[in-house]
């Protein structure tokens, strides 16, 4: 046994479970957010083998728009059963119905940006302070700044230019009181590491990840589920397709990809031969070159 | 609709699964091509998805830039792109079949020093870039200096903009030997010499025609071949605790397991450990991951160890072979800190210091001197050490820290200083043990 080595899968979660484990160690309240996506999926895995056999010592915590895929809030509640964990559900439609933000109108409205309100009272309301996420510095290039415990002032804010150095393996949580962190365990995993990970570990996933028959309608080069929370405009025409989510957001800002892939090997296989991010299919990033460090800036995920 | 079920694990079309990970980072001056040559790895390696190629030609063209500036990929906050400079580190990944790639890439101006050292720290490589009109200039020997202080394993010294001296040999081999001569001072475990050209391509990921005289690997293919971790499992075990499980439900009645991630070495089932600092002695009884049983735990594994018998252990105390070499304990410590803060240094001023998982605090004792990191020189009378000062000091720890010498251990050999204040991290440490130090002593 001269040459132990770790593949890079493996590695990967060392490191992850690492910082969720300096987490639990370093915060009084922390919480794990949980959108019911791949990467919270993969988190609450890891959460799940670092703290094992013990129960994960923090709840999750679900920002709900009000407009999710059914499938989604069916494969939640299943596994926060099966983990045994704590659930805290903060709902945008209360939000609004408590005139803290105001419905977007027309067609493009969705509640995508609304949420960082709701998130930011939902981790006040509970006191929570550290707030651990699935964020990927490859999905985005204001992600790709962003270190594993990023902090935030007490209005939620990030200061990109004024971010803590991050060095070795050591981690500075310290905060004053109304500050919190958010804490990005697979800051450095990409799109293809998440999916083989899951395929090395054999995680189940929600069934909106593989190839289904569903109605849905194209909008600038985008197929979205026809369902109503996207009103739809005279001329967008419903069709049934084969599609698939390579992400899972809420349903106004999630774009479908056609696919036959039905297994985790013919979806890496068609990740691997694809032109374009997973972010391409998002039109919450496409509003503007900078839209995503913008509202990072403000407290978004 | 049901859950699916993964349906295990299978063939070529998967992926590669038996990748290795390889970190480095990259440091140049302004404009020597850190961000082109990047983004030329990412582009040419098949890294660069359609949609951003789209959003870099849309971004090159309000700039003026004909054809795709590669650089765009990498300068991702609003004011790098509107300077066009790179101001943070910012992370970058690929992947070949062979490996996948972290790199760190790291703005070059002196006023960014503490951002190469932040991107130095985990980084297995460093890729010092050179234009080869310049040859080597201060920089150069800055970033050299850090590459060699950080002990990061393999320094590639890339020689860029080959187009522009045509592809000139002689000019590739003066460059190389003023370089060697830095060398004596500095000291690397390997270097590597390679002619590229970032914007053309040129030995950056295929073999150049231009440069019949350079029979070396491409600058990828030495990537994909240097060894990592290669030494990391034969040091001497290091167990830091991080944090202790403890459950008492019906299947696991009084469980405690000891969470943390191997930092040197390896443990295996059955083994006599030491805990320090409390001396107590004990066994291996299991090592898990997650609900799975190892029977060996190596470096850099994230583990929960049980032991034998009941002793009190706490967060920051760590683990040691018995009968392996042990790390030094002392309160006073001496080490190269690299300020990463506006606000100085304070002599006799206190600080937080966290290394590994432990925390204490601890007062400046001495700046013994500073070093001029563009002529490698020590500065002995001026000792106000400013941000992105590297300076040689000793601090005095309210308890003693257990440590290995940075050079040995780059894990359990560094440190931070963080302000009470601000609790901004304000030092990057590493210790450089005096030989008066005794290791520790049982
Ligand atoms: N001729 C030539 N120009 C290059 C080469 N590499 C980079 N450049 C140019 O040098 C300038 C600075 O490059 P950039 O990547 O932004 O440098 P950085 O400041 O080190 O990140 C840009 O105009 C590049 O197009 C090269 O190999 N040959
Ligand atoms: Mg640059």
């Amino acid at each position: 046994m001269a040459h132990r080595k770790l593949n890079h899968l493996k590695e990967l979660e060392s490191e992850s479970i690492f910082i969720i484990r300096e987490v639990a160690a370093q915060f009084d309240r922390p919480a794990l957010l949980f959108s019911g996506g791949k990467d919270s999926i993969v988190m609450a895995y890891m959460a799940y083998k670092a703290f094992y056999p013990a129960a994960i010592p923090f709840p999750f915590v679900h920002i709900d728009t009000g407009h999710n895929f059914e499938e989604t809030l069916t494969y939640r509640d299943k596994l926060i059963k099966q983990l045994g964990a704590k659930l805290v559900v903060g709902s945008v439609e209360e939000s609004i119905r408590h005139g803290r933000v105001g419905e977007e109108k027309g067609y493009y409205a969705s509640r995508n940006k609304l949420q960082t309100v709701t998130l930011l009272d939902t981790l006040e309301k509970h006191g929570f302070d550290a707030a651990l996420g699935g964020g990927r510095r490859d999905e985005e290039k204001a992600r790709a700044k962003e270190r594993f415990f990023s902090h935030r002032d007490e209005f939620g804010q990030w200061d990109p230019k004024n971010q803590r150095p991050e060095l070795w393996n050591i981690l500075n949580g310290k905060k004053h009181t109304g500050e919190h962190f958010r804490v990005f365990p697979i800051s450095n995993w990409t799109e293809m590491d998440v999916w083989q990970y899951i395929l090395q570990e054999n995680i189940p996933l929600p069934s909106l990840y593989y190839t289904h028959q569903r109605e849905v309608f194209e909008r600038d080069q985008i197929l979205y589920a026809a369902l109503p929370p996207i009103p739809r405009k005279p001329t967008e025409k419903v069709e049934v397709r084969s599609v698939r989510c390579r992400t899972i957001g809420d349903i106004t800002c999630t774009g479908l990809t056609l696919s036959t892939a039905n297994t985790l090997e013919e979806i890496i296989s068609e990740i691997a031969g694809s032109r374009v991010t997973e972010r391409g299919g998002r039109l919450d990033d496409k509003r503007s070159e900078t839209a995503m460090e913008d509202r990072k800036k403000e407290g978004y995920f | 609709m049901d859950d699916k079920k993964a349906s295990g694990l299978a063939g070529m079309e998967t992926g590669y699964l038996d990748m290795e990970l390889l970190r480095f980072s990259t440091a140049g001056s302004v404009d020597d091509g850190k961000s082109t040559l990047i983004g030329r790895l990412l582009y040419d390696s098949k890294s660069i998805f359609e949609d951003q190629l789209q959003s870099m030609r849309e971004a090159s063209s309000r700039m003026g830039d004909e054809g795709v500036n590669l650089a765009l990929l990498t300068d991702g906050l609003r004011a790098e792109r509107e300077q066009g400079i790179t101001i943070d580190v910012a992370y970058r990944y690929f992947a070949t079949p062979k490996r996948k790639f972290i790199i760190a890439d790291t703005p070059g101006h002196i006023e960014y020093t503490r951002n190469m050292v932040t991107g130095a720290s985990t980084a297995d490589v460093a890729i010092v870039l050179v234009d080869a009109r310049k040859g080597i200039v201060e920089q150069t020997k800055r970033h050299s200096y850090i590459a060699s202080l950080l002990q990061i394993p393999n320094v590639i010294l890339a020689i860029n903009k080959m187009d522009l001296v045509n592809f000139s040999k002689d000019v590739f081999d003066a460059i190389q030997k003023e370089f060697e001569e830095i060398t004596t001072i500095l000291q690397f475990k390997k270097i590597y010499f390679i002619p590229i050209s970032a914007r053309d391509g040129d030995n950056v990921v295929y073999a150049s025609a231009n440069t019949p005289w350079y029979n070396g690997e491409t600058l990828l293919g030495l990537l994909e071949k240097i060894p990592v971790h290669s030494n990391e499992n034969s040091l001497p075990a290091r167990f830091p605790v991080q944090y202790i499980i403890g459950s008492n439900n019906d299947k696991h009645p009084d469980y405690r397991g000891y969470a943390g991630r191997v930092s040197g070495g390896s443990f295996k089932v059955g083994e006599a450990i030491l805990v320090l600092p409390s001396n107590k002695r004990s066994f291996i009884e299991a090592i898990h991951e997650g609900s799975k049983e190892l029977n060996e735990a190596f470096t850099p594994q994230s583990v929960t160890i049980q032991l034998d018998g009941n002793i009190d252990i706490n967060r920051g105390d760590m683990f040691v072979k018995f009968t392996a070499a042990y790390p030094r304990y002392s309160s006073t410590i001496s080490l190269h800190v690299c300020w990463l803060n506006a606000v100085p240094l304070r002599i006799g001023g206190k600080y937080i210091v966290r290394q590994t998982t432990d925390e204490t605090s601890a007062i400046v004792k001495d700046i013994r001197f500073k070093v001029n990191i563009n002529t490698l020189e020590n500065i002995e009378d001026d000792k106000t050490v400013n941000m992105n000062d590297i300076a040689h000091i000793t601090i005095k720890t309210q308890k003693p820290l257990k440590y290995d010498d940075y050079s040995e251990n780059r894990i359990t050999g560094s440190l931070v200083l963080i302000d009470e204040n601000t609790f901004e991290t304000v030092g990057a440490g590493m210790i450089v043990s005096d030989p008066e130090v005794f290791s520790y002593n049982i």
